[in-house]
């Protein structure tokens, strides 16, 4: 892991400055260049440092999944035995209808899941039949390793802002 | 709060610009010329469909995703199971902290779902304690403790 970086480093300017989203404009990285009092070549060198070093996932667009038709959105979790969790996580993290699948900790006994895989779908049976194949997937490929499993549905958006570094 | 946005009506080009833009954006002088040349179409009807797209909240987003482990931040999911006559009030509470970076309610007795985004580890575990102050509830906290290789390219 990198360690912080330090405050009034360019890439710590360059983080506040796309935050929000890269600026629409036909030369973007000049526009950004302009703002922080640097070169364009500058900009884009450190930003496929970023990319590089996996700082910067990807540069791109996230749709808002309800509005481009996944309405249903489940949060899969799952009992999975700790000797084998890695295993079927890669597997289950692996699969399409998956966009994001942790390990996390239990808080048992109110909690006893440690595998948690988001599913989305276009509709709530849709949702629960594919977290009924993954199960099948699991016991199939890893017999016993799985105890119980839930599915979340969300209800209610009550807040999404995302990060924010301080300006 | 806000509630979640009926599908939007979206035609054959949009449908193609958000499935591009979910891969890597060039890192070129004139990107977004490029992106529309391979899509068949101009940098003036790519843009002005990204201003759209964003304004419509189609998009929630359009740039570069940062990692923010990998930056000394923090991402940590938590829960709380809400007693249903103040839920409306924790929502209040909770939602005031500028460290919930996302908040959804979920269906099972841990029933509000948030994630606490901040710029040092430390903080993490005082935003915890200020929820558990100002709403009286105990925080489940989720840190991930392994990530799994995803892609989380959504097909619009």
């Amino acid at each position: 892991m990198t360690s912080p970086f330090p405050p009034d480093d360019l890439d710590r300017r360059l983080v506040i400055a796309t935050q929000a989203g890269l600026p629409l404009v036909p030369r973007p990285y000049d526009l950004l260049a302009e703002q922080l009092g640097t070169s364009a070549d500058e900009v884009k060198r450190r930003l496929a440092a970023m990319l590089e070093t996996g700082r910067i996932r990807r540069i791109g667009a996230v749709p808002n999944h309800y509005a481009i038709g996944y309405t249903a959105n489940g949060m899969s979790v799952w009992q999975i035995d700790p000797a084998v969790i890695d295993a079927v996580g890669e597997r289950v993290g692996g699969l399409q209808s998956v966009t994001h699948c942790y390990r996390r900790p239990d808080h048992p006994p109110a909690w006893p899941y440690n595998l948690f895989a988001m599913v989305h779908g276009k509709s709530r049976a849709e949702v629960e039949a594919e977290v009924g194949r993954i199960a099948t997937l699991i016991q199939a490929e890893f017999p016993g390793a799985l105890g119980a499993r839930d599915i979340l549905f969300s209800t209610r958006i009550l807040k999404k802002t995302g990060l924010r570094l301080g300006e | 709060m806000s509630a979640r946005p009926a599908p939007a009506a979206l035609d054959e080009l949009d449908r193609r610009i958000i499935n591009a833009l979910q891969g890597g954006f060039p890192i070129s002088d004139e990107p977004y010329r490029e992106v529309a040349e391979s899509l068949g179409t101009t940098e003036a009807e790519l843009l002005a469909r990204l201003e759209r797209l964003l304004a419509a909240k189609v998009l929630t987003r359009f740039g570069p995703m940062f990692q923010i482990e990998r930056l000394g931040g923090r991402f940590v999911l938590a829960a709380q199971a809400v007693p249903e006559d103040r839920f409306a009030e924790v929502t209040e509470l909770v939602n005031a902290l500028p460290e919930v970076a996302h908040n959804y309610r979920r269906e099972h007795r841990l029933n509000m779902w948030f994630v606490l985004a901040t710029e040092t580890p430390d903080g993490i575990a005082d935003a915890t304690r200020r929820i558990e102050a100002a709403t009286g509830l105990p925080v489940f906290a989720f840190p991930k403790l392994r990530e799994f290789f995803v892609d989380m390219r959504l097909k619009a």
